[in-house]
């Protein structure tokens, strides 16, 4: 039979992160936690890896200045090179000044579309995506901590985690 | 955990208000009816738009000779509108991206409804230029699309096709910047809504936000890294805005202090539309503990700052006129001040640089009623401000028998009056259906900028705890619970295997 697991619910971003410490003491195993704002300081607390969202646009936009050198030297350079002005126009190089406004808008463009997109996948976030917070509240101000129970006895994990400073325990369903 | 804040700031959330107090509060503008008030704008706003849908659709059908332009001024109305609505567009990442690099919190209540504004006034400083090419339809012509003409490709070198991609990619990231913010703002309206009508709409908009620790954690970095893109990004699209004219060889144009001119106009214009905007909506909504008079000071504060900058530029234009030696340039700039045209330049000094140096009295920064004064009429500055950049250096040109005046058509104005009224009608919609402010982020900063726990703080000294443990619950027997729920799903087990 798989663990059990209790819905602890908190209505105080400090207790959690007391309670939190104090669950970990025990050694149970806290499986997630909802919240309805960002506490600073759990993720370090549960040991969640930092994410790697950042270099993901690092690299994204090291495409984008790509694909939009690539882009221009094709379009002005080498498809249909006509003289403008009397602007340079003979090598990717020479004609570089005019081409820094849009490389840059193309850059960031590709690195902060991409990491959004990369962050909805994996975060999985999309229309149609159905709401996966156990408990309506948890967008209010409650905060929802799972706690499995292990091998423990299951009244005593529930009867520790009434004196956390929990409002409410139930049994996920 | 420390949530110490310096006592000498002042609270930006006042009352004394729970995690669930504000949420109430912000949700109430989107749950209640609309009042008689919100009506009445919004009528006035939609026939405003109407009316300059109108004027459109007679300018496309008929041509650009319904404008008042002439052979001497061949831009006038329309790019300056579509500068001033650019302009008017930079707060709202200002707001989002530069005050959150720089960790301002005061930044969260006003940072939602200053980037619906970036994206809305967009929006319409989008439409003239469309408007403007005669054949809307071939708008995409502007893209880099391969094509049978020749290949007929655009050209790279001008400034006009970097407007393309700058206009198109602020819009575009200001808004996944907007709407990944509103994601568990949208989720509290989901998990409250009653109906099951707003439920599923909520439900679509909030892309299923769960708020995990991990969601978080990645949401917080994705603001950041946005935070950090958009701040080169809005400071690049003003400077490539003011390109347009700073490449070209006409005389009040063709000067290197355009970039930074421009930016800090874009700033300036901006906060003061923030602030035109939001004193009357904390009033609608009722929403003053939130955006405070604090809130309306540091606004007040940046278009001081920003206005005195612009003032600086004005006369370094007029400095840098008279010592270029350069006859041309110093009579641009003379004819501006002394010319046909100088009441609008003497518009847009008076309302630019001498009216936001009222905000040096902490008196008149604080008033409520005085800012709004003083936003409005910033807000008219900045358009003469535009206008006089275009027109009186258009109008004299290197050729005194063509010199002339502009005067604008119906068309021209009902357009201009049209995009007023449509960015009316994109704001008061907001309004009625997002959540207005970041609710999320208040909450993350109630303990160390709320009233209430600062108050706590001032009693009980920097440690106080600033929370109650609630008292034990009696719980329910688990066990128990569990073998009744395992009998019923033995029950249905069964069933299901004997199906």
């Amino acid at each position: 039979m798989a663990s059990k697991v209790l819905n602890v619910f908190y209505k105080d971003d400090d207790i959690l992160m007391e309670a939190v410490k104090k669950v970990q003491s025990k050694n149970y195993r806290i499986e997630e936690v909802f919240c309805p704002f960002p506490v600073h300081g759990l993720d370090k607390l549960l040991k969640v890896k930092h994410t790697r969202l950042a270099i993901t646009s690092f690299l994204y936009g090291l495409v984008g200045i790509s694909v939009a050198l690539t882009m221009m030297n094709y379009i002005m350079i080498i498809d249909w090179p006509q003289n403008i002005g009397g602007k340079p126009s003979f090598s990717l190089i020479e004609n570089l000044p005019s081409f820094i406004p849009t490389a840059f808008e193309m850059t960031v463009f590709f690195a902060a579309h991409l990491m959004v997109i990369t962050f909805y996948m994996r975060s999985k976030l999309w229309p149609f995506k159905k709401a996966e917070n156990p408990d309506p509240r948890t967008t209010d101000d409650h905060f929802l901590m799972q706690v499995s129970v292990g091998n423990n006895d299951i009244q005593e994990v529930a009867e520790f985690l009434n004196t956390t400073g929990a409002v409410e325990i139930d049994l996920k369903k | 955990m420390s949530h110490y804040e310096a006592p000498i700031r002042k609270p930006l959330v006042t009352g004394d208000k729970s995690y669930h107090d504000i949420t109430v509060e912000i949700a109430r503008p989107v749950e209640g009816k609309a009042n008689k008030s919100w009506w009445i704008v919004f009528s006035i706003a939609l026939i405003a738009f109407l009316w300059g849908l109108g004027c459109i659709v007679y300018t496309v059908s008929t041509g650009i000779g319904t404008w008042g332009l002439n052979k001497t001024i061949g831009w006038a109305w329309d790019i300056t509108n579509f500068v001033w609505w650019v302009g008017i567009g930079h707060a709202g990442t200002l707001i989002s991206a530069v005050l959150l690099l720089f960790r301002q919190k005061w930044r969260m209540a006003i940072n939602r409804s200053a980037e619906a504004m970036t994206i809305f006034s967009v929006v319409q400083a989008g439409l003239f230029p469309i408007i403007h090419m005669g054949r809307p339809w071939l708008a995409y012509w502007v893209l880099p699309i391969p094509n049978q003409y020749g290949s007929l490709w655009v050209n790279f070198n001008s400034p006009l096709l970097w407007d393309v991609f700058a206009i198109s990619t602020y819009l575009s990231v200001s808004l996944v910047f907007w709407w990944t913010g509103l994601l568990p703002d949208f989720a509290m309206l989901r998990d409250r809504a009653v109906k099951p009508f707003q439920k599923h709409i909520y439900g679509i908009l909030s892309f299923g936000w769960s708020g995990r620790v991990k969601d978080w954690q990645r949401f917080e970095e994705v603001s950041l890294v946005l935070a950090g893109l958009a701040t080169p990004l809005v400071l690049s699209v003003h400077t490539i805005v003011s390109f347009d004219f700073a490449t070209s060889v006409i005389p009040g144009w063709h000067t290197t202090i355009f970039p930074p001119y421009f930016v800090a106009g874009a700033i300036f214009s901006g906060f003061a539309m923030v602030n035109t905007l939001l004193i009357i909506m904390r009033k609608v909504v009722s929403l003053e503990d939130y955006i405070t008079v604090q809130h309306i000071e540091l606004m007040n504060i940046v278009i001081m700052i920003t206005g005195s900058i612009v003032g600086v530029a004005y006369i370094t234009e007029l400095f840098m006129a008279w010592y270029s030696g350069v006859e041309y340039e110093q009579y641009a700039f003379l004819n501006r001040a002394t010319g046909p045209y100088w009441w609008a330049y003497w518009a847009m000094m008076t309302c630019n640089v001498f009216s936001p140096q009222f905000m040096w009295f902490p008196k008149l920064r604080r008033s409520i009623m005085f800012s709004f004064f003083i936003s409005i009429v910033v807000n008219i500055g900045m358009w003469f401000e535009r206008f006089v950049i275009i027109v009186t250096s258009l109008h004299r040109d290197y050729m005194p028998s063509a010199w002339t005046m502009f005067s604008p058509t119906f068309v021209d104005i009902g357009i201009y009056i049209g995009t007023i009224g449509f960015f009316f009608v994109l704001f008061l919609l907001y309004a009625r259906t997002f959540p207005v402010i970041a609710q999320a982020e208040v909450k993350s900063i109630m303990k160390s900028s709320g009233e209430k726990y600062k108050k706590i703080r001032e009693e009980k000294g920097d440690d106080a705890n600033l929370y109650e443990m609630p008292e034990p619950k009696t719980l329910p027997d688990f066990k128990k619970l569990i073998a009744e729920a395992n009998s019923k799903n033995d029950s249905s087990d069964a069933n299901s295997k004997s199906e």
